[in-house]
């Protein structure tokens, strides 16, 4: 194995080619992109949109770190891949030949060929030339639609709102998100998009794109009413799917996505997927077939990495979790989460009267062990809430340190007491008292008091008992966390 | 394959409404009184006073008001990178050149500011009985910078407690220890004092020649000294050791104080690259030795009556202060904010910065924790970071954060869009610097063959 060759410097083909290099100094590592020269932060995108970063901000590394690295970065689109001669042919006709081949092709929006999708001003943001599209494309408008209640169309709302654009964005659903947001967190973000002063409208439809005499968009006919919303800019954000096209012709089997198994190993010797375009023949547990992370893409290149030298890991990605950001309101979740009510599963849902913070916590009815996190406007540490929902911790253990898992900076409110409160109406006969509230800010009085109850008995060990008013349940007293103590 | 076309185009308006626009012709206002004032050696020094800060302080409030309290809290940097204020734009030189020019006029050729200076008297015999002078004039420039700013900071940030307080502590430290208590020592013939300024910034108050001087003075005088010392060898080392520099840096020193809220709009600006990273160790480093070294000299000067460096010593020191204290933390350290960004001189030169700087990475408890694998290295924590630290490098490891330069603002962590960052005080050994729990396969648990060259020169986040 001498050339280790990427197509894509996402973050999947970029974490690929960072850990063969990491296992292996000599071989050879290059990343062809046709996007960009340098691998930035997708996610970031709408950053430099709104006037947060500059383009070269979104940049993890700095220039020297490629030379430094010895990962040769060539701007090119492929043209077609010959995996017989191991060979990459190149638009500008260059070839070059692989050892190993590591697809990251990253994802393209979907268009469902609806009336007037082609039209100027109407377009889709994944890549950079997207967003430089969008640049052209809103510069001087006043008001644009959005369309699809996914993260991009949030996204793409709050940027043309950062500009002064007023927007109308329309989602199917009636509840955001409704996939991964139970209905409670899902209208709080319904709430908080108009209190930003975004025209949203739930449950509507389009019907078709309308343009001007020129070709460009100047409005969008609305299903059931008819009504026509007049704009100059509409984003279609209704799903991404696999960028697959350019392996048509090869051999390389394909679903939706590229097919792989857990080593990220395509149906052809020597050639792996990575990132968005991938899909699992075997999904792991709680996992879809194709995940279009952040996170997920690093595992997947490292895995594959790995496996192209020789000390392969397959693919675990363990728990499910996951973050974004709503305007304002941040959100994070750890573990499953039950968008609607199933049996067998009980859930704890704690809202502030402002609206702009939730905790709920699902656990399972016959024995109250902790299933999952869902946070908005909180911010919980990932290995305590994880550690707790590995262990099977129970709830009154998990309500009793729950001040553990806060992550919210210094002098932020703590609503643990509330949420403990929720329980304890809720099973009065179950009881809690919240024992800690930060694991690293420590109330000086409290360790003290542990300080010497420690001296006096030391055979406890303090953390890891039960509080003696509580009612115990068999199992509670397990080491659920990681105490720092 | 198109590159970069967005270079292409116009960039963005910033627009204004019209309480902005009032806002701003107010503070315009204001400005242009101070300006006949100076022409006019001072006027009517009272109306010219209520006129020129009155309208200055108004307009700003006005504005800010007007900016952020209209809108949802949150983090607001929109269009910072189009503004050509805030992004090394015209506007950013033009103001560049007039704080650096005033700065050479205040430290060089106070004369031509006489006009300015007039119109501080009545606050000036207010608070200290006597005629101001070009200090007193910088002391109320300087104080009001913080306190309007700081209100504009409190109205940017007003949704995290933490920048809150902190803004507030600053404010108080500024107002109170910064320029209220040095002018009524001054109004009771006391030696003019500052509680909240140390050796090594305040680097004469250790010097022979200003302990000699205070212990004249009587009891007061011994206090100061006695405070100065304890602050310096007892209290620095504890307080930095408990919650890290921040103690200081970000919550009491006067250069910080105006550095988060005259130059919290510039505090993106900073240099981000490895060179500068190895630039600010070595200068940093150098003015701590520089300042160390003249320190020592004096006193083993003064014990030997003089037969050290005879006449010399008050050169030395001259030599110092002109270049330190008044070149760098001054005209560079506050006149490149709009350039360099806000910190410069507390990054590059500050030799207290530099001690506490020292201990917080070799004895503290501090550390900026990473949330498991939830960064998405969208750079937000890194282009917002005053001191040029690449939080992003450690964040997207799920590495901590503990470095000698971060004063611990917090704002890495308040503009973080996936709640990965938190200041954290905390037990010290591996995990002040590891996160506890690393989500990816590798990134801590693969066997490094080569090691990438950024992490053998972060030597500061060396895994166990």
């Amino acid at each position: 194995m001498n050339h280790v060759v990427v197509i894509g410097n996402g973050i999947s083909g970029i974490t690929a080619a960072r850990t063969v290099r990491k296992l292996n100094a000599d071989v050879r590592i290059t990343v062809i992109s046709a996007e960009t020269d340098y691998f930035f932060s997708r996610t970031a995108l709408m950053y430099i949109y709104m006037g947060h970063m500059t383009f070269e901000d979104t940049q993890p590394y700095q220039k020297w770190f490629w030379p430094q690295n010895r990962i040769d970065l060539v701007r090119g689109y492929v043209q077609a891949i010959d995996t017989e001669a191991r060979t990459l042919h190149l638009g500008d006709g260059q070839t070059i030949g692989y050892d190993r081949l590591v697809l990251g092709l990253g994802s393209s929006y979907n268009l469902f060929g609806w009336p007037g999708q082609d039209l100027h001003g109407v377009q889709g943001l994944i890549s950079k030339p997207d967003l430089d599209e969008m640049e052209r494309n809103t510069r001087g408008i006043d008001h644009a639609v959005v369309v699809g209640g996914g993260l991009i169309g949030i996204e793409m709302a709050e940027m043309l709102h950062s500009r002064h654009v007023h927007t109308t964005f329309l989602v199917r659903e009636k509840t955001y998100m409704p996939k991964a947001l139970p209905a409670e967190e899902g209208m709080m973000i319904v709430r908080h998009v108009k209190d930003h002063g975004i025209d949203l409208r739930m449950a509507t439809e389009f019907e078709a794109i309308l343009g001007d005499d020129a070709g460009r968009v100047r409005a969008v006919r609305l299903k059931d009413s008819g009504e026509e919303v007049a704009c100059q800019f509409v984003g279609l954000t209704v799903g991404v799917h696999p960028n697959i096209d350019i392996l048509k012709d090869t051999p390389i089997e394909t679903g939706r996505g590229v097919m792989v198994d857990e080593h990220m190993q395509t149906s052809v010797p020597g050639v792996y997927a990575v990132g968005d375009c991938a899909q699992y023949r075997v999904p792991p547990p709680g996992r879809q077939p194709i995940e279009p992370l952040w996170y997920t893409g690093r595992m997947h290149g490292e895995v594959a990495g790995r496996h192209i030298c020789g000390v392969p890991a397959p693919y675990t990605p363990g728990l499910f979790f996951n973050s974004a950001k709503f305007f304002d309101i941040e959100y994070q979740v750890y573990g499953p989460i039950a968008t609607k009510p199933i049996d067998g599963i009980d859930s704890l849902y704690w809202e502030h009267e402002n609206g702009l913070h939730a905790i709920r916590i699902d656990y399972n009815a016959d024995d109250h062990t902790v299933r999952g996190f869902n946070l908005m406007g909180t911010r919980y540490r990932q290995n305590v809430c994880f550690e707790w929902i590995q262990n099977g911790a129970e709830m009154p253990y998990v309500l009793e340190n729950l001040g553990q898992a806060n992550f919210d900076p210094e002098f932020y409110k703590q609503h643990e007491k509330e949420v403990v409160a929720v329980y304890n109406r809720k099973h009065p006969n179950r009881a809690v008292t919240l024992r800690r509230r930060r694991s690293l800010f420590k109330n000086p009085f409290a360790y003290i008091a542990r300080l010497r109850g420690e001296a006096g008995r030391t055979q406890e060990t303090g953390d890891s008992l039960p509080a003696k008013n509580v009612d115990v349940t068999p199992g509670s007293d397990k080491p659920g966390s990681g105490s720092t103590a | 394959m198109t590159h970069d076309a967005s270079f292409s185009l116009a960039a963005p308006t910033t627009e204004l409404d019209t309480r902005q626009r009032i806002g701003l012709a107010v503070f315009g206002l204001g400005l242009l009184s101070l300006l006949v004032a100076w022409a006019m050696d001072g006027g009517s020094p009272v109306l010219a006073s209520s006129l020129g800060f009155g309208l200055t302080i108004g307009g700003g409030l006005i504005y800010f008001w007007a900016k952020y309290l209209g809108k949802p809290a949150g983090i607001r940097n929109d269009g910072l990178t189009f503004s050509p204020t805030t992004s090394k734009g015209w506007i950013g030189w033009i103001l560049g050149v007039v704080f650096t020019g005033f700065y050479v006029l205040l430290y060089w050729i106070p004369g031509t500011l006489e006009g300015l200076i007039r119109i501080t008297d009545p606050l000036s015999y207010t608070l200290r009985g006597k005629a101001a002078d070009q200090w007193f004039l910088y002391g109320t420039f300087y104080t009001i910078a913080v306190l309007t700013m700081g209100v504009r900071m409190i109205f940017k940030y007003r949704h995290s407690k933490y920048q809150i307080i902190r803004t507030l502590s600053v404010m108080f430290f500024q107002l109170g220890f910064g320029f209220t208590i040095p002018g009524l020592l001054v109004m009771f013939n006391q030696p003019e004092f500052y509680f909240s300024y140390f050796w090594p910034l305040k680097y004469d108050y250790l010097f022979p020649g200003t302990v000699n001087y205070l212990t004249q003075s009587g009891g007061v005088g011994v206090f100061m000294i006695f405070w100065g010392a304890v602050m310096t060898f007892i209290a620095t080392p504890v307080l930095t050791y408990f919650f890290g520099k921040r103690w200081y840096c970000s919550w009491v020193c006067g250069c910080g104080g105006l550095a988060e809220t005259l130059g919290d709009p510039y505090r993106q600006l900073s240099d981000k690259s490895m060179k500068a990273w190895k630039i600010e160790r070595w200068m940093i480093h150098s003015v701590l030795l520089w300042v160390t070294v003249l320190t020592a000299a004096l006193w083993i000067n003064s014990a030997m009556d003089g037969a050290l460096l005879g006449k010399a010593s008050r050169t030395y020191s001259k030599v110092y202060g002109f270049v330190i204290g008044a070149a760098f933390s001054g005209v560079i350290g506050v006149g490149f904010y709009p350039i360099m960004g806000s910190r410069v001189w507390c990054r590059f030169g500050c030799p207290m910065a530099a001690i506490l700087g020292l201990q917080q990475r070799f004895f503290s408890r501090f550390r900026i924790s990473t949330n498991g694998g939830q960064c998405i290295s969208c750079g937000n924590c890194s282009k917002y970071c005053e001191m040029g630290i690449d939080v992003r490098w450690y964040a997207q490891r799920g590495q901590n954060i503990v470095r000698a330069s971060c004063v611990g603002c917090g704002v890495c962590s308040a503009v973080c869009p996936r709640g990965v960052l938190n200041l954290e005080n905390g037990p010290r050994g591996d995990q002040r610097f590891n996160s506890p729990g690393p989500v990816f396969i590798s990134t801590d648990s693969v066997r490094v063959l080569t090691e990438e060259p950024g992490a053998q020169s972060t030597d500061l986040a060396v895994s166990k």
